[in-house]
């Protein structure tokens, strides 16, 4: 029976429960050991050596992986230079986008079997695997495949010309669209690759090199290099890569930049971010709540674009808070395999004891915690949704990127606050603006120091969308017109 | 029983709080995106039954087809036994006490529409004589229509004044608010005439009569759940929902109390607080709840249409 009065409290536990719904993973076949892909055939590294890669949800191992070092990372320069200078860079334009297009067409065929690997080794959801990752991925290769034969019209009145190999090197949180954002334009502009990517998942960058030896793309055109961050470095330091593209941590970044200093290899880096999410009072307060979830708890807060600095106008702080907390209280952690999951493992137990080490900065700053009251998994690294209040600009969870579910919420009075508040960050990365009020919109993009913002919205992507940072969050742009130019010279 | 009364503090309803549209739809295609499976589906579905306002209101309804009706609302699939009821008959006032007797004992409501049903376009006597017919033949609970014509020309004063009429009319029986959102266009009105419709002492808000396209989206029906939601926090008072018109199949049916579980909590998983305006929906959920028990779907033929 109803009460007469009762507390404005919402009861989202039990009741109708949803039955666990798990994805079918019996299609999907995993070896025991993956090998180097060097010149169109998987070669074992030179070292003898294998690392295990596991599944964060489970802790069990997924499989061995080909441990490479600096004599495989020369063998697959020698590779992309010799396809460089024998096939790749004499082949008319127009077939190389034949090839690209294949490659994208062979990802779409075997999306399910992608998007269960990646959501077994990174640990993300199933949900945003099948519905974010891959789709995209996919796009990155139609959309580049097309411009291959038409760099005259992306930049008129110059001769490009490739740069030749292109050392590639990407992070665990997006593994298969990390290596699609990388290869898709190198190739279209007519460079080959040698790529890495992170130890913790290799996978799916192995599964799509089993793709790109079946489109037929010559060999060596594409090469990929697993192993550990000297492995990095050793493509990095090879004095035969003309191109160097990082996405990864700011730290790692500067090492980088520093040991292409006084050579004449070309570098892009996109790097780490601590971006703002602005809600100003006439703000649509749900939807933006709903962005504020999707800005920071989205594949886990491993978004280098993560808004994980809230500023909210002081006169609807409360109320946004409180909805904040609500919302909180429906989103579901657990098994990255069931499709009604929202936020699945952390990557790696590493990133999980940092996400903690920060928590814990927290609220020995005096912020106070607010955490999810949901249950999480026994085994595997899972870390439940957390936001902050009472956070000062100059505490270190406001300042330091924690890169996981936790989010700093911070007020603000004017325009000019915020904007002074948002930009006070070594970090440029990206910026969501939640209003009513159009001309606002249009004043902050302008005085935003960010590469991305977002207005209303927060994480959308697109392949025809350049995105990229500004100060320590790295330069260089990826996606659109704009990620051609890096892999070119003569513009 | 009702629990919501005419409020004296009021907002001003001009300022109404503002929707993203963009923002809506990508939360509820969200909702959509739920996978509903096996137990969670069957105890899903039953609830779906026990939600729904078995609705007939056409111009040529009589009491033979009442009659029947009812009797179907009683008895949805006797075959299968354990089957919940619905939670009420709809009908037009002139049917009200013909269903009133046919449900005698089975514990179902009898919901009547009044003010003009479906136009509103009558003086505020005659929506008001609907009324306290339909309460006087024994209509548990009443869905009126407001009057669209004046919320669309800014005199929200006007609408707030004929909810608290009708609402005194109502006397014990509960007021749904028919919001008419196929006609409000925009969901910032939706959320607008939703406000309105609370303060001034709706028990429920509903989507729409039925009789005009669109009706119940889940766009409209999030925002209004957003609505109640804001109002619960600020009174303390709980409203209910009715989304009605277009939810003629099962897995809509589920995406809605997806929607509700995820927005307002199990407070409001019930037929108390939450109900569906359908007619041919009963009928989809039976197909279902038999397809979950023998795994193979029926024709419709095996399925009584009333």
């Amino acid at each position: 029976m109803a009460k007469q009065q009762e507390q404005p409290i919402f009861d989202f536990s039990g009741g109708w429960d949803y039955s666990p719904s798990p994805e079918s993973i019996s299609h999907v076949k995993l070896k025991e050991r993956y090998e180097l892909f060097i010149d169109g055939k998987f070669v074992a590294p030179k070292s003898k050596k294998y690392f295990k890669t596991t599944n964060p949800a489970t802790e069990q191992t997924l499989a061995e992986i080909a441990l490479g070092n600096e004599p495989d990372v020369d063998l697959a320069v020698k590779a992309a230079r010799r396809a460089y200078d024998n096939v790749w860079s004499k082949m008319p334009a127009k077939e190389r986008g034949k090839y690209i297009f294949r490659i994208a067409r062979l990802m779409q065929e075997r999306a399910r079997e992608l998007t269960v690997v990646e959501s077994l080794d990174a640990g993300k959801t199933i949900r945003e695997a099948r519905d974010i990752d891959i789709p995209l991925a996919c796009n990155h290769f139609f959309y580049y495949a097309g411009w291959a034969d038409k760099l005259d019209y992306a930049f008129p009145n110059r001769k490009v010309a490739p740069l030749g190999v292109a050392g590639q090197i990407i992070p665990w949180n997006f593994p298969l669209l990390m290596a699609a954002w990388k290869i898709a334009p190198a190739l279209a502009t007519g460079n080959t690759v040698v790529l890495k990517p992170a130890e913790t998942t290799s996978l799916s960058a192995l599964f799509l090199a089993e793709i790109i030896r079946d489109s037929g793309l010559p060999d060596g055109v594409v090469n990929i290099v697993t192993g550990f961050g000297e492995t990095g470095a050793a493509i990095v330091h090879h004095p035969d890569v003309n191109k160097v593209a990082f996405t990864g941590s700011t730290s790692v970044g500067k090492l980088i930049q520093k040991a292409v200093a006084g050579t004449d290899k070309k570098l892009t880096l996109e790097l780490g971010g601590k971006s703002a999410n602005i809600i100003f009072d006439d703000a649509p307060i749900d939807q933006a709540v709903e962005g504020i979830v999707n800005g920071i708890f989205f594949n886990q807060g491993h978004v280098c674009c993560a808004g994980s600095r809230l500023f909210v106008q002081e006169s609807v702080a409360d109320e946004v808070i409180q909805k904040l907390k609500d919302r909180l209280e429906t989103l579901y952690v657990g098994d990255p395999l069931d499709k009604n999951t929202d936020i699945g493992a952390i990557n790696s137990k590493e990133q999980l004891e940092t996400i903690r080490k920060y928590i814990e900065i927290g609220k020995n700053e005096g912020a106070t915690m607010f955490e999810s009251s949901c249950a999480i998994p026994e085994k595997g690294y899972f870390c439940k949704p957390v936001l902050f209040t009472d956070v000062a600009q100059s505490s270190r969870i406001a300042q330091e990127e924690i890169f996981g579910p936790v989010l700093t919420v911070q007020t603000f009075r004017t325009i000019d606050e915020v904007i002074q508040k948002a930009n006070n960050s070594p970090y440029g990365l990206a910026a969501g603006v939640w209003t009513d009020k159009g001309s606002r919109i249009f004043n902050l993009t302008t005085k935003l120091r960010a590469g991305v913002i977002w207005a209303n919205t927060y994480n959308k992507f697109d392949p025809a969308s350049p995105f990229g940072g500004y100060k320590e969050s790295g330069f260089g742009r990826e996606g659109g017109m704009h990620g051609l130019g890096s892999y070119l010279k003569g513009i | 029983m009702t629990l919501n009364k005419t409020h004296k503090n009021v907002p001003d309803f001009r300022l109404s709080p503002t929707v993203d549209k963009v923002g809506v739809e990508e939360r509820t295609a969200r909702f959509q995106s739920r996978s509903i499976k096996n137990e969670s589906k069957m105890q899903g579905l039953k609830m779906v039954l026990n939600m729904i306002d078995l609705t007939t209101l056409e111009g040529k309804d009589t009491p033979g087809k009442v009659r029947q009706l009812c009797y179907k609302g009683m008895h949805l699939h006797d075959i299968h036994p354990g089957l919940p009821t619905v939670a009420a008959i709809c009908v037009y006032p002139s049917m009200v006490g013909i269903a009133k007797k046919a449900v005698e004992g089975s514990g179902i409501k009898i919901a009547s529409v009044s003010t003009a049903f479906p136009s509103g376009q009558a003086p505020m006597e005659v929506k008001i004589a609907d009324t306290k017919f339909a309460v006087e033949h024994g209509a548990d609970e009443i869905d009126m229509v407001i009057s669209r014509g004046k919320f669309l020309s800014g005199d929200y004063s006007f609408v707030f004044d004929e909810i608290a009429a009708i609402k005194e009319a109502c006397g014990q029986s509960r007021l749904k608010v028919i919001l008419e959102t196929g006609e409000l266009a925009s969901l910032d009105q939706v959320r607008r005439a939703s406000d309105i419709a609370m303060y001034a002492g709706a028990d429920f808000i509903k989507t729409s009569t039925g009789k005009i396209q669109p009706a119940a989206t889940m766009q409209v029906t999030y925002t209004m759940l957003c609505a109640i939601k804001d109002f619960y926090r600020a009174t303390g008072i709980k409203v209910g929902m009715k989304p009605a018109g277009g939810i003629s199949n099962s897995k809509l049916a589920l995406h809605n109390l997806v929607m509700v579980k995820e927005t307002l909590g199990n407070g409001w998983l019930n037929n108390e607080w939450f109900r569906f305006g359908a007619s041919s929906l009963a009928n989809d959920v039976l197909m279902q709840i038999m397809k979950q028990e023998t795994g193979h779907y029926q024709s419709p033929d095996y399925f009584s249409i009333d």
